[in-house]
């Protein structure tokens, strides 16, 4: 019988593996400190960020960069807007 | 107020935290603006930056640093009389750093001010992420149960208790907000957390 597969979600990106070395690999990640979550019923882990990978860029207040779409689907990066001043609103429907 | 300032050398970067473009889409539309308006499903901002509620704002200077950290302003006054923050007073704050009247916070003190992200933080926004990429594979039901971890391992970020009400079928203005707003008040918490200075 073939394994069940197993889908490990890391920096937005997916793998898929086999069930038995994705817990493995979740495992490991968890070990290594990153905040990992996991559904064993839905085959698939999402490895995080840690706090002190986060903490330490925004403490060195240099401006995270990020990259993301308009309503066109058209990309933005942050880095685009070196030598302006920004003003960052995050905002929310909800 | 960009229309104003723009001649300055400045910019505004708004950034929808919505479950989809369709979401912000009417927002965005009301608005017509002529700065980059960005979406952002899964969070990125929220993780990058450790936003916990909206709005929030922050203001970044000529070489990308962080002169001014998550703080809490409105472009209006429209909830003036729940939030009890005024919108000119960031407004006149605003223009007078982008024309060069006066200069933004001092290092040392943007780091006192900064609130950085801890381990249960961010274990709350790997919770998080398993459940958006569940939901957006329609796996709804899975996807709740995740939300629901990520917001009892934080219970201050309503990025996340809020942000995914509408992905538990939950409308984000209702009843069950309300309730959530008042259990949270009641025990000695703010919902919106300005910028002490």
């Amino acid at each position: 019988m073939a394994e069940r597969k197993f889908t490990i979600v890391d920096g937005g990106r997916a793998v898929e593996v086999d069930e038995r070395e994705g817990v493995v690999l979740a495992k490991r990640a968890e070990t290594a400190g990153r905040p990992v979550a996991v559904d064993l019923d839905e085959g698939v882990a999402y490895l995080g960020v840690t706090a002190r990978e986060r903490a330490a860029a925004l403490a060195s207040l240099e401006a995270p960069d990020f990259r993301l779409p308009d309503l066109d689907g058209r990309l933005h990066s942050l880095s685009e807007h070196r030598g302006k001043k920004v003003l960052l609103v995050a905002y929310g429907s909800w | 107020m960009y229309g104003e300032l723009r001649g300055y050398g400045f910019t505004v970067i708004t950034v929808a935290i919505d479950k989809s473009a369709e979401d912000a889409r009417p927002w965005i539309a009301a608005a017509r603006p002529t700065h980059p308006s960005l979406i952002d499903t899964t969070h990125v901002l929220a993780d990058l930056y450790n936003i916990v509620n909206v709005p929030t704002i922050l203001w970044l200077d000529e070489r990308g640093r962080i002169v001014r950290p998550n703080d809490v302003a409105f472009g209006t006054d429209t909830f003036k009389s729940i939030t009890g923050l005024e919108a000119a007073k960031h407004l006149a704050a605003l223009r007078a750093w982008v024309r060069g009247e006066a200069t933004a916070i001092p290092a040392a003190r943007v780091r006192a001010l900064q609130a950085l992200p801890t381990d249960v933080d961010q274990q709350a926004r790997a919770e998080f992420g398993l459940g958006e990429w569940l939901f957006t594979r329609g796996r709804t039901e899975a996807a709740t149960r995740h939300f629901v971890r990520a917001g009892e391992l934080a219970p201050h970020d309503f990025t996340i208790r809020r942000g995914t009400m509408p992905m538990r079928g939950i409308d984000p203005m209702g009843p069950q907000f309300r309730e959530m707003l008042g259990a949270w008040v009641k025990a000695g918490n703010p919902y919106y957390r300005p910028l002490a200075e």
